[in-house]
């Protein structure tokens, strides 16, 4: 199994019928959002319940913590409300 | 091969049981539901390798037969009239997707009011669906359509599927002598569904997705020249046919006596047997006469057809339809095929047959003599004396 | 060993939709997807999964994956489960996603004819109570008092005046060989029956509620809390059933106030006393006959009379 991947061309061949490659995708979601998530480390116990409940995959696994996947977070919010060790934030993206 | 007394129906069976069909989903109407039980009874017996889905209605037995294509399966449906247009939406689909399914329909009188009796409203109101549609004559062209139909299908060239249409009951119902070829024949004929369009574990595919606006025509240009290719599809299909079946078939049109004709009645569907009946009466009365049958609807085939009028004077379309607040939708196809053609005749329509209604010989002719007088309008059977 | 947030597969098959944040139903989809693998061939209808993830070239899925029509999705299943069969491919597992709308609705009959050929399918009907993809118009599983755009609150009609269909109900009467409804709210229990229907062959139906923060007027975090609530108010049980023998998954002794529940959600801010009152009524009677309290045949469809 495998994710979705981006790739550069915007427009590829059109196909002779609607099919195409699985998981083919052109654009990102950054332009969602204003905010972006941020852990402080300290107090990630590594349970994954973010990753779980990210409607958009943008939580993974890093080490035994957790990123945020710029490409597909659109700042929801509910990782922030999944983590009981109040480890997450979201702040406003530079 | 052998020879057997069979219906339109009973021989469209026997044709996709020697294509190796893989799934058939159908649901029973009048006068379809013959093909659909001999199927069945092919499959209890084991004589058809075939998933058997009993589907709940048209609509099912159409997004049924989409989804068994999309694994690469070859797959059947059957239907008439008021089904075939409960299942509308899935006919645009399956175009659009591109899936080289067969579906039999056995054309019947669209309700209201009701009526079970064989004219051509139903499919030809879906003409431009994007379906391939084709016109048997008789029972053992039903059969042969059967195999021909998957062949052109399944061309990646052409990649669209194709409706098969036999009369109701003047086809479906009435039983002639067939030869019913040997399943070897067949395999020389028709080859294995090979496709690219389908789901693939090794290599996943998303299928029948949205395209907007940037996008949507670039896909709509690919159908409608698929649609296109299948003139030459169709020719080299029936080449080989012959030479395996040793029966031959003429592609887009059928013709009779056209070569030296000053009137011809131009039709499509089992009604031709009596056309050419009574172009030979015609003949007999010192009219030249001539007859042209319609096999493809669509792709619509103009350029033949202008080159098998090109020294006729005088146009009949015989057909068991009508667009309403306009004229038979056959007759504006051969109305266009003729302006486009440069060809200079006048076309006339004969809305006859609806609802069942029988076409004797001498209406035919009543036909080919008012086409002779120079008319250009619209005559309803029955109505003989009013102008439309 | 119980699927949880720690061992559930890693991949994302289902990535860079356009759902809206906080979006129950991508969460739902998402997960089962993790869990079903691979093999997975999965059909959307017209809706709001199929509308964020398959825009060419835009593709979200990394399974196979197709849009069915509306009313198609369990018959579409249906031959491609057909399909793989006719070629001797039995490692594939063929599972929809379809919404309210697309199951209580437009697609009930063909989900029925699924069931009664017992078709060797998943169907997944993520529940967000409204047609939300066009822009929340009622569906047959809106629940009594919700406004949405064609049940609005006026003068003279009050939100939607019809109660919500009981779909486990009717896939159970059917004696399917397995049926669950389930939550966003309670993401273990959704996991643990994705799984177990995975597991078995012949036709599977689970019901996952899967608020949608826009229509629901909740805020795109609120999302898993609000469906917590629901389950946790009563309004929404969690039960599996086989073969028609139906089981509680949580059976909580004591209800949360529906009103607090109702309250919480923009939807139901004109809802009168007179229909939470009738909500709570209709809640403590489907309990009773849930627990047998009523000492009949219970929860198979045998002779109950719908409230």
């Amino acid at each position: 199994m495998s994710s979705p991947k981006l790739y550069e061309d915007k427009l590829p061949p059109i196909p002779f019928a609607p099919v195409f490659k699985a998981g083919y995708l052109t654009l990102s979601n950054q332009g969602w959002s204003e905010v972006i998530p941020v852990l402080e480390s300290d107090k990630c116990n590594g349970c994954m319940l973010c990753a779980l409940c990210c409607p958009d995959g943008a939580v993974r696994a890093s080490g035994d913590k957790v990123s945020f996947e710029r490409d597909f977070c659109k700042g929801c919010g509910l990782c922030v409300k999944a983590c009981r060790k109040g480890a997450i934030s979201l702040k406003a993206k530079e | 091969m052998t020879r057997a007394f069979l219906s339109g129906n009973e021989a469209f069976a026997q044709g996709v049981r020697l294509s190796r069909v893989q799934v058939v989903s159908a649901y029973p109407i009048t006068p379809q539901t013959t093909v659909v039980e001999a199927l069945a009874g092919m499959a209890a017996n084991g004589e058809l390798n075939a998933r058997f889905l009993h589907v709940e209605s048209e609509h099912s037995a159409l997004s049924a037969a989409i989804g068994a294509s999309m694994t690469g399966a070859r797959t059947f449906t059957a239907t008439s009239s008021q089904g075939l247009l409960y299942m509308a939406e899935c006919l645009v689909y399956a175009s659009g997707g591109r899936y080289p399914i067969v579906m039999m329909n056995a054309c019947r009188s669209t309700a209201l009011p009701w009526n079970i009796y064989g004219d051509q409203r139903d499919s030809l109101l879906l003409a431009d669906s994007g379906w391939i549609q084709i016109y048997a004559k008789d029972a053992q062209e039903a059969l042969d359509l059967a195999l021909i139909a998957y062949r052109v299908a399944e061309d990646p060239e052409v990649s669209t599927p194709c409706m098969v249409c036999l009369d109701g009951f003047t086809i479906t119902h009435t039983y002639e002598a067939v030869d019913v070829p040997s399943q070897q024949q067949a395999d020389a004929f028709l080859p294995p569904y090979r496709t690219s369009n389908r789901f693939d574990f090794e290599d996943p595919r998303n299928l029948a997705f949205s395209a907007g606006p940037e996008t949507n025509y670039m896909f709509k240009k690919k159908e409608h020249e698929g649609m296109l290719r299948v003139f030459g599809a169709l020719e080299k299909a029936e080449k080989d046919f012959n030479e395996i079946f040793s029966r031959s078939y003429s592609g887009a049109l059928e013709t009779f006596a056209t070569e030296d004709a000053e009137v011809v009645v131009v039709t499509l569907g089992a009604v031709y047997g009596l056309v050419v009946e009574a172009v030979k009466s015609l003949r007999k009365q010192g009219i030249r006469a001539g007859a042209i049958r319609l096999r493809l609807i669509r792709p619509f085939p103009a350029g033949q057809l202008k080159e098998a009028l090109s020294q006729v004077k005088h146009v009949a379309v015989l057909e068991k339809d009508i667009s309403f607040g306009y004229e038979g939708a056959v007759l504006s196809w051969v109305r266009a095929a003729v302006q486009k053609g440069g060809l200079d005749l006048n076309v006339c329509g004969f809305v006859a047959g609806l609802g069942g209604k029988d076409i004797p010989e001498a209406y035919i002719e009543y036909a080919a003599k008012t086409a002779l007088s120079g008319f250009n309008g619209t005559r309803f059977q029955g109505f003989d004396e009013e102008d439309l | 060993m119980a699927l949880n947030a720690k061992n559930i597969p890693s991949d994302e098959p289902f990535l860079g939709h356009k759902a809206c944040p906080g979006c129950g139903g991508a969460l739902a989809l998402r997960l089962a997807l993790k869990i079903l693998g691979p093999r997975a061939v999965a059909v959307l209808p017209a809706g709001c999964m199929s509308a964020v993830g398959f825009n060419f070239p835009q593709l979200c899925f990394s399974c196979n994956a197709a849009i069915s029509t509306f009313a198609g999705t369990a018959s579409m299943l249906a031959g491609i489960a057909a399909g793989f069969e006719a070629q001797g491919i039995t490692d594939f597992k063929a599972v929809g996603f379809a919404g309210d709308g697309g199951t209580a609705d437009i697609g009930l009959q063909a989900l029925s004819g699924a069931i009664d050929r017992n078709d060797d399918i998943l169907y997944i009907c993520y529940d967000n109570e409204a047609y939300m993809n066009t822009g929340t118009q009622r569906s047959s599983l809106t629940p009594l008092g919700a406004a949405t755009t064609t049940t609005p609150y006026g003068s003279a009609v009050k939100g939607n005046r019809l109660s919500k269909k009981n779909m486990f109900e009717i896939v159970t009467a059917q004696g399917i060989p397995y049926a669950a409804t389930a939550s966003v709210g309670y993401l273990p229990d959704f996991m643990k029956k994705v799984e177990e229907a995975a597991a078995i062959r012949g036709t599977r139906y689970i019901h996952v509620i899967a608020p949608c923060p826009t229509g629901w007027g909740v805020r795109p975090d609120e999302t898993i809390e609000i469906a917590k609530a629901g389950v946790d108010c009563g309004l929404w049980y969690l039960a599996k059933s086989e073969y028609g023998a139906t089981t509680l998954t949580r059976n909580p002794r004591v209800f949360t106030p529906i009103g607090d529940y109702l309250r919480a959600q923009k939807r139901f801010s004109g809802i009168s006393e007179d229909d939470i009152e009738q909500l709570r009524k209709e809640r403590d009677l489907k309990w009773s006959r849930l627990r047998g309290e009523l000492g009949d045949a219970g929860l198979s469809g045998k002779g109950e009379t719908r409230l």
